[in-house]
């Protein structure tokens, strides 16, 4: 039985991880990826000591650090947890792989992924032409027409990367612009995009790959289609929570409720970063969060020994 | 038998760099096409691979679309 699993290597999970090492907890680190969200995050200028830097470099370092962390610490990387059960003294953790693992406490530190929209071909068309990583994918459609969803920073982001490549962007969001207005002056006079505010989206149509786009006016419900090869959906974030349901509580954003020392409802059970309620979702304030959670982790073990 | 890997990638994709580490950390031989820049390549992908996503990772006769250590393991017999 390990004392400490943390689940989850973004920036609060790796952070988890140093921290127990310095303790010399018996730790195992499982996550999918290692990076978690900034590894998809262009440019980073509000972490602490770098002025810029790139997301999935800034991750690199953090993996560094994980690495040089004494032998104590063991990584399953690869495997997504599916359920965290209490059993005799600790926990039992079961992942997509069908492993499991048991120890005596647990830090939850697994994030967000990108919401989906769920409109009519949203999924048939995904790799297709519908796509949640537009510094991933976006390039693919130089000289085409697309359609960036949302009005939040990630679509401001997206839509001022397309303006340069695409032929043409149209900027879809359910409500006004929400980002910041660094980011919406630097797209408003672009000659080529076209907003829809308050629009929502009715279906995304096409059969091998996207073709097209049906919107509606919220206010006056005239539809409107337009020609588009791509579709980059940027509507925000859900927490990946999905296996402490029933185990804790979580909000109804389905965040995971956490005190201020990073304790969950049950005893041993501790969470950090994106996948609390804790306010603000920044790479700085997760990496804090998971200080915080590994200190109060081994707080914790160091009472079940006394 | 060794396969032929070819993977289709942008330089922005992270998932890109992190499957052609996996590929490169385990031996695997690979072709690497940059379909940012390479329009023959994005059309041989969208068409062959009916794929318009990175990374696409085209064996044989088997498509991969993303970054999935498990299946990639599996396709390569790792």
């Amino acid at each position: 039985m390990y004392e400490l699993v943390v689940i989850g290597a973004g920036p609060a999970g790796m952070t988890v991880v140093v921290y127990a090492a310095r303790k010399r907890l018996n730790t195992l680190l499982i996550s999918y990826d290692l990076g978690g969200q900034p590894l998809t995050t262009a440019g980073v200028e509000n972490y602490m000591g770098y002025q810029f830097i790139e997301g999935p470099e800034l991750m690199q370092k953090f993996e560094e650090q994980v690495r040089q962390s004494p032998s104590d610490v063991k990584t399953e990387i690869g495997q997504r947890v599916e359920s965290v059960s209490r059993i005799n003294r600790g926990f039992e953790v079961r992942t997509d792989k069908g492993e499991t693992y048991q120890a005596k406490a647990v830090i939850f530190a697994t994030g967000k992924r990108p919401r989906q929209l769920n409109a009519p071909g949203e999924k048939e068309l995904v790799g297709k032409g519908v796509t949640y990583c537009a510094i991933c994918d976006g390039p693919l459609f130089a000289g085409e027409k697309v359609a960036v969803i949302g009005g939040g920073n990630s679509a401001l982001e997206a839509a001022d990367d397309m303006i340069k490549i695409a032929e043409h962007v149209y900027l879809i969001s359910l409500t006004s612009l929400t980002g910041d207005r660094i980011l919406i002056d630097k797209i408003t006079n672009a000659d080529n995009l076209t907003m829809f505010l308050e629009h929502e989206v009715l279906e995304i149509k096409g059969e091998d790959r996207v073709e097209g786009i049906k919107i509606r006016d919220l206010k006056s419900k005239q539809e409107k289609e337009f020609d588009v090869g791509g579709v980059f959906i940027e509507i925000g974030l859900v927490p990946n929570s999905g296996a402490m349901k029933g185990v804790t509580t979580l909000n109804r954003l389905g965040e995971i409720e956490v005190n201020c020392a990073n304790e969950t409802g049950v005893p041993g059970l501790f969470a950090a970063g994106d996948v609390t309620t804790v306010p603000e979702k920044q790479i700085i304030v997760a990496a804090g969060e998971g200080a915080k959670a590994a200190l109060q982790a081994h707080r914790y073990l160091q009472r079940l020994k006394q | 038998m060794a396969r032929e890997v070819k993977i289709y990638t942008t330089p922005t994709c992270p998932y890109c760099r992190m499957a052609k580490k996996f590929l490169d950390d385990n031996g695997i031989k690979y072709q690497e096409f940059n379909v940012a820049e390479d329009k023959a390549a994005r059309e041989e992908m969208m068409h062959k691979c009916h794929s318009l996503a990175v990374p696409t990772i085209c064996f044989d006769d088997e498509v991969l679309v993303g970054f999935d250590k498990a299946q990639l393991r599996a396709k390569l017999g790792l």
